[in-house]
C-alpha cells in the first residue's frame, strides 16, 4: 500500500515556546473548586425549591413554626456586600501599593466577621422560637443552607486573615491574594441567591 | 481549603531538590508528592479493593447458585449479610476500584509524563488526595465490621431505607458507608482539581490542544464531569447523613419530606459518573489501537468533540433511572429522547476505533487484545442499553438481572478490561521491564470466556422477570425452577473460573516485574511523550535540561517520507 505525501500533509510550524499560562495555577484551581461549589448549591436550592413546593396545604412556612427575620437579615447581608466592595478595593489598593491594602483587608474581614456574628444571634433567637433542624423540614433547610453557607463564609475569613498574616510579613503574592479573593467573592455573591431561596 | 491550594502553588516548585533520593523508605513511598509513586499508591490501592470486590461477588454468586450451602472462605450467608456483600461489592466496584485506577491512577501517572511536564502543578495536593483516599478505603472497610454489620441498601442508597435505622438495622453500618463515600469524593475533588489545571497550564513547549493524547483529554473531560455532577450528590449525601445523625426529615414524607428527591440528587451524579469512568477507558484503547494499528488515529478532533457531546448529554439521562418510581410519564419519554440520543456520540466513537483498524499493520499483543475486547464488550452493554432507555421497555425490566447483566457488560469492560489494557500496555513504563506474552493472553483468554459465560445466562435469566434483589430463589417457586437453576450455576462456575485465572495475571506481574526482559525507553515504538524517558522514568522524569519539545500530534504512525514508521512528538522535523 502506497500512501502519497497529500494525504498526509506536514505542517509547517514555528519553534515550539514557553508559555505564559492564561490563568495562574492557584487562581484556575480556586475556580474549578468554585465551579463544583455552585452546583453544590444548586442541588440545595433545587431540594429546597421541590420540597417547598409540595409542602401541605402550601404553608411555608409551615403552622406553627416562626417566620424568619427578613428585615434584619437584609441589613446583615448588607454588611458582607460592603465586605464584597471593600475586597474589590484591596486588590487595586494592593496593585498600587502594598501597604495601602492593609487597612481595606482588615476591614473586610472585619465587616465578614461581623456577618457571621449575627447571623449565629440570629440562630440563638430561632432556635429559642422553637425552629429546630427536626422541628420541620422548613427548620432543616434553614440551618443546613444556611450553616453550609456560614461554614463556607468561616473557611474563606481563616483563608482572608492567612492572607492578611502574610501581607504583614511581606510574603502575599499576587496570585495569592487573588485565588484567596476570588474564594471569599464567591462566598459573597452567592449569599443573596440564598438569602431569596431560604428567606423571601 | 482556600488555604491549602495557594500554600502549595506557592512552595511546590520546590519539590525536585536532591534530598529527595536519601529519603528513608516511608518518606520515598508513603509520603511522596511524586506523581507516579501516587499514581502506584492508587492502583495498588484500586486493585486491592478490586480483589475484595470480587471475593463479595464470589460469596453471594455461591449464595444465589447454591442456596443454603456454607461458602467456602465465609460460611453461611444470611440475608443481611447478603444485602451488605451486593451493596459493598457495587460501591466498591465503582468508587474504589473504577474511579481510582482509571482516573487517579492512570492520571497521575500519564498527564505529567504525556504533556512533558515534570509534576502535577500541586504536588501535595496530589499527595493530600491519596491520603483522604485511603482514610475511605479504612472506614469503608470498618462499616463492614461494625455492630449490625455493613450497610445494605444497595450502592444507590435510597432513602427511606438507608435514612431510616429501624428500615435498615444497621445504624453505624450505613452512616460510616456514608461517610466513606463522601471522603472518597473529597479526595477525587483534589485530585480533579489537580488534572484539570495540569492539563491547561503544565504542557510542554510546542503543545497544542490537538496535539495532547487522547487519555489525557479524556481523563480531563472525565474530571470535569466529575466535578459538575458531585455537587448536587454531595448536597443530597449532607442531607442524608443529617437524617441518619441529627433525625431530620429530608427525605421523610411523613414529616414533608421527598423520598424521590434523592433519586434525583443521587442519579444526576450518578449517570455522569458512568461517562466518568467510561472515557478514560476509552482514552487508553484509543491509544493502544493507534499505536499497534500503526495508523493515525482516524478523527482526532471527533473523538475529542464525541466526548464532550457525551459529557454534555449524560447531564440530561438521569431519569431513565426512575421511569417506574412514579415521575410524570411525559418526563419518561423526554428522557427516552435524550438517552437513546447519548448512543449517537458513543457509536461515533466505535466507528472511529473500526476507521483506525481498517487498514493498519494490527500485532495482537495482549494490550491490543484487552483494547479490541473492550470495544467488543462494550458494544453489548450499549445495544443492551437502549431497551433500558427505552421508556415502555423499562417498565418491564426495571430492577430485573437484565438491568444488572446491561450494566455489567458496560463496567467490566470499563473498570477491569480497561485496566487490565492500560496496565499491560503502560507496564514496561511503570517498571521497566516488560511483560510475558505468553501469560498475557492466557490470562486475556481466561477472562473474556468466562465474563461472558457470566452474563449472558443472566440476559436470559432477566427476562425470565427474576428481580435483582432477592437473597434465595426458592422462595419464589417460578423463579426456582429448574432451567433458572442450571443458568444461575453456569454463572456462578464461570465466575470461579474467572476469578482462577487472575492468578495467571498476579503471577505474570510479580514475575515479569523481577525477572522479565529489560523493556527500554520505547518498547511499542510510539510516539507520546512518556516514551522519550527512561523506564521507569526518574524523579523529575526527565532531566531539567532535557524537557521534552513537541512538534506534532501524538498519532503520527506510518508517515510514508520517513524511514521509521513512526515519528515521535519531540523529535524536530
Amino acid at each position: 500500500m502506497s500512501a502519497d505525501s497529500a494525504t498526509y500533509p506536514i505542517e509547517q510550524r514555528p519553534a515550539p515556546s514557553r508559555r505564559e499560562p492564561l490563568v495562574p495555577n492557584g487562581v484556575l484551581g480556586m475556580l474549578i473548586f468554585i465551579f463544583t461549589e455552585v452546583m453544590f448549591f444548586s442541588g440545595l436550592i433545587s431540594a429546597h425549591a421541590i420540597v417547598k413546593s409540595q409542602a401541605a396545604g402550601q404553608m411555608w412556612p409551615p403552622y406553627g413554626q416562626p417566620r424568619l427575620p427578613v428585615e434584619q437579615t437584609a441589613l446583615n447581608s448588607l454588611a458582607l456586600l460592603v465586605s464584597g466592595v471593600v475586597l474589590v478595593l484591596t486588590w487595586f489598593a494592593f496593585r498600587r501599593d502594598r501597604e495601602g491594602a492593609r487597612i481595606p483587608l482588615l476591614l473586610s474581614i472585619v465587616l465578614g466577621t461581623v456577618f457571621v456574628g449575627f447571623q449565629g444571634m440570629e440562630w440563638v433567637a430561632l432556635l429559642a422560637e422553637g425552629l429546630t433542624m427536626q422541628s420541620s423540614t422548613y427548620g432543616g433547610f434553614f440551618y443546613l443552607i444556611v450553616g453550609t453557607h456560614a461554614v463556607h463564609a468561616v473557611c474563606a475569613l481563616v483563608a482572608l486573615y492567612w492572607a492578611f498574616h502574610r501581607l504583614d510579613r511581606g510574603t502575599l503574592t499576587t496570585n495569592q491574594l487573588a485565588t484567596v479573593s476570588a474564594f471569599w467573592y464567591f462566598v459573597v455573591l452567592i449569599w443573596p441567591i440564598l438569602y431569596w431561596t431560604v428567606y423571601l | 481549603m482556600a488555604d491549602t491550594v495557594i500554600d502549595v502553588h506557592h512552595h511546590g516548585a520546590a519539590g525536585h531538590d536532591d534530598h529527595h533520593h536519601d529519603q528513608h523508605w516511608i518518606v520515598k513511598y508513603l509520603w511522596s508528592t511524586d506523581h507516579k509513586i501516587i499514581a502506584m499508591q492508587y492502583m495498588f490501592t484500586g486493585m486491592a479493593m478490586g480483589v475484595i470486590g470480587g471475593f463479595m461477588a464470589y460469596v453471594f454468586r455461591m449464595q444465589l447458585a447454591f442456596p443454603g450451602i456454607s461458602v467456602p472462605g465465609f460460611g453461611q450467608v444470611s440475608p443481611g449479610e447478603y444485602n451488605a456483600l451486593i451493596t459493598n461489592h457495587g460501591s466498591i466496584m465503582i468508587f474504589w476500584l473504577a474511579m481510582p485506577v482509571l482516573i487517579a491512577a492512570f492520571g497521575n501517572y500519564l498527564i505529567p509524563l504525556m504533556i512533558g511536564a515534570d509534576d502535577m502543578v500541586f504536588p501535595r495536593i496530589n499527595r493530600l488526595s491519596f491520603q483522604i483516599f485511603f482514610i475511605s478505603v479504612v472506614v469503608l472497610l470498618a462499616s463492614l465490621f461494625v455492630e449490625g454489620g455493613g450497610f445494605g441498601g444497595a450502592w444507590t442508597s435510597y432513602p427511606p431505607l438507608s435514612a431510616e435505622s429501624t428500615y435498615n438495622l444497621t445504624t453505624l453500618g450505613s452512616t460510616l458507608w456514608l461517610t466513606a463515600v463522601a471522603l472518597e469524593f473529597v479526595a477525587f475533588l483534589l485530585g480533579g482539581i489537580n488534572f484539570i489545571t495540569t492539563l491547561m497550564n503544565s504542557r510542554a513547549p510546542g503543545m497544542r490542544a490537538y496535539d495532547i493524547p487522547m487519555v489525557c483529554w479524556m481523563i480531563v473531560i472525565a474530571s470535569i464531569l466529575f466535578m459538575l455532577s458531585v455537587g448536587p450528590l454531595i448536597a443530597g449525601a449532607v442531607m442524608l447523613l443529617f437524617d441518619q445523625v441529627l433525625n431530620t426529615g429530608f427525605y421523610d414524607p411523613a414529616r414533608g419530606g421527598d423520598p424521590i428527591l434523592w433519586q434525583h440528587l443521587f442519579w444526576f451524579f450518578g449517570h455522569p459518573e458512568v461517562y466518568v469512568v467510561l472515557l478514560p477507558a476509552i482514552g487508553i484503547t484509543v491509544d493502544v489501537i493507534a499505536t499497534f494499528a500503526r495508523k493515525k488515529l482516524f478523527g482526532y478532533k471527533m473523538v475529542l468533540y464525541t466526548a464532550v457531546a457525551t459529557g454534555v448529554l449524560s447531564f440530561f439521562v438521569w431519569a431513565h433511572h426512575q421511569f417506574i418510581a412514579g415521575i410524570d410519564p411525559r418526563m419518561a419519554n423526554v428522557f427516552t429522547v435524550t438517552t437513546l440520543l447519548i448512543s449517537v456520540p458513543i457509536a461515533e466513537m466505535c466507528f472511529v476505533i473500526i476507521a483506525t483498524l481498517y487498514g493498519g499493520s494490527i500485532t495482537l499483543t495482549t494490550p491490543m487484545l484487552w483494547a479490541l475486547a473492550f470495544m467488543a464488550e462494550f458494544l453489548i452493554g450499549g445495544v443492551t442499553g437502549i431497551f433500558l432507555g427505552a421508556s415502555g421497555a423499562d417498565i418491564y425490566f426495571h430492577d430485573t438481572y437484565f438491568v444488572l447483566a446491561h450494566f455489567h457488560y458496560t463496567f467490566f469492560p470499563i473498570a477491569i478490561i480497561g485496566t487490565f489494557c492500560g496496565f499491560t500496555y503502560w507496564f514496561p513504563k511503570m517498571f521497566g521491564r516488560m511483560m510475558n506474552e505468553t501469560l498475557g493472553k492466557i490470562h486475556f483468554w481466561g477472562t473474556i470466556i468466562p465474563f461472558n459465560f457470566i452474563f449472558i445466562p443472566l440476559f436470559v435469566l432477566g427476562m425470565g422477570g427474576q428481580h435483582r434483589r432477592i437473597y434465595n430463589f426458592q422462595h419464589f417457586p417460578e423463579l426456582a425452577t429448574d432451567q433458572m437453576y442450571s443458568l444461575r450455576q453456569v454463572a456462578t462456575i464461570a465466575l470461579l473460573v474467572m476469578i482462577a485465572f487472575q492468578a495467571v495475571f498476579v503471577f505474570n506481574v510479580v514475575y515479569s516485574w523481577l525477572k522479565g526482559p529489560k523493556a527500554g525507553k520505547n518498547p511499542w515504538k510510539a510516539n507520546t511523550l512518556e516514551w522519550t524517558t527512561e523506564s521507569p522514568p526518574p524523579h523529575g522524569n526527565w532531566p531539567p535540561a532535557e524537557l521534552p519539545n513537541v512538534y506534532r500530534g501524538p498519532y503520527e504512525y506510518g508517515h510514508p517520507d520517513r524511514e521509521e514508521d513512526y515519528w515521535p512528538q519531540n523529535e524536530p522535523a
